[in-house]
């Protein structure tokens, strides 16, 4: 950082950006606290039925819980192989 | 009914100790029958903060498995006579620690010993120590530093007392919480360098108990073994004692939010 820089006050505050850092990060640590534990079991046996059906790797299935005011929505997102390749498998 | 409280950050080396110490002799000085209990199994500091490491004989592990008696192991302090210390076991782990042990402690230091006050000083870290220090708590001080990870790890901790206390598990009404905030310097607030008390309170969103300035006096109150807060000239003593006050009910003014006025032959020579 130069001299001008500094007599010209443009030095970057740094409490500034850890304050935005803290809201950022915590917000999304509060969200992972407040969503149910069972998601993790949920979302593997959700892939061990599929996989029954469909040659699907563990990633291609996403489990995501949306909280609203009084209701909250488990999202499910599973990504299937193409036909041709569902058909060989 | 005694009153628990924990004295907790989840990072360590933030304050929690010394807070511990000085809290409770405040509250000792002022009249109220205080016992201040120190949870850091294996690590044991509070008696050297206090000054009564060479009075140690039993600790709260030999009270909890039954090889000594609580009058045996509560240490009374030579200055304050309100004032007992149960130092943890520098040789067991934590998990010495059982919640119908610490149940037993807690319970016998209000009927037996009649203390108004009792006060858990937490170990760093959310983990078995940490968890028995805040189970039984009625109010928390939640001790964080202006920085980052100190705050993070506040917020982690606040989390973890809404959810595995005894108030939360029973469902009883919460443990009341409280945000001191230690080692703040008011000068490098003031020109953008270090998180504000009101970004603090903002982001973890829990009232404020106190502030305590940054102060060389703490380290050198640790080196004799006397709690800062007996030192009436230190501006941490001060803001340690308002602390106190305002926990009783008094509500006082924050101090220390401001930086000193230097005249330009102190910015060059003082400290």
């Amino acid at each position: 950082m130069s001299i001008l820089d500094y007599l010209l006050g443009k030095r970057t505050k740094t409490a500034a950006v850890a304050k935005e850092r803290l809201q950022i990060i915590l917000a999304h640590e509060r969200a992972d606290r407040s969503a149910p534990d069972f998601l993790p079991a949920l979302q593997q046996e959700i892939v061990q039925v599929v996989a029954k059906y469909f040659p699907i790797e563990q990633d291609e299935v996403k489990v995501r819980v949306q909280r609203h005011a009084n209701y909250a929505v488990v999202e499910l997102n599973i990504a299937l192989p193409e036909p041709k390749k569902a058909a060989q498998g | 009914m005694a009153k628990t409280i924990v004295v907790t950050s989840g990072k360590g080396g933030v304050g929690k100790t010394t807070t511990s110490a000085s809290f409770a002799a405040g509250l000792a000085l002022r009249g109220h029958k205080t016992a201040v209990i120190d949870f850091d199994i294996g690590l044991r500091n509070l008696d050297l903060i206090l000054g009564c490491e060479r009075r140690v004989v039993y600790d709260f592990v030999n009270v909890i498995n039954g090889e000594a008696k609580l009058n045996q192991a509560l240490i009374k302090d030579k200055r304050l006579e309100n004032l007992y210390i149960l130092p943890a076991s520098q040789t067991r782990d934590k998990d010495a620690l059982t919640l119908d042990g610490v149940s037993k402690v807690l319970h016998d230091l209000q009927h037996e010993f009649e203390c108004e006050y009792i006060v858990c000083d937490s170990p760093a870290g959310i983990e078995k120590g940490a968890l028995m220090a805040l189970y039984f708590a009625d109010e928390a001080i939640v001790v964080t530093n202006p920085e980052v990870s100190s705050v993070r790890d506040s917020d982690r901790i606040l989390g973890i007392l809404a959810a595995k206390s005894r108030r939360a598990v029973e469902e009883l009404e919460p443990v009341k919480e409280h945000l001191l905030v230690a080692r703040y310097d008011s000068r490098r607030v003031a020109i953008g360098e270090m998180l504000s008390l009101e970004d603090i309170r903002g982001i973890l969103g829990i009232p404020i108990l106190g502030v305590i300035p940054e102060s060389p006096g703490v380290l050198q109150a640790s080196n004799i073994g006397t709690p800062i807060i007996l030192d009436d000239e230190n501006p941490a003593a001060q803001a340690y004692s308002d602390m106190v006050d305002r926990f009783l009910g008094e509500e006082l003014p924050l101090r220390f939010l401001e930086p000193e006025k230097r005249g330009l032959l102190k910015r060059l020579f003082g400290s």
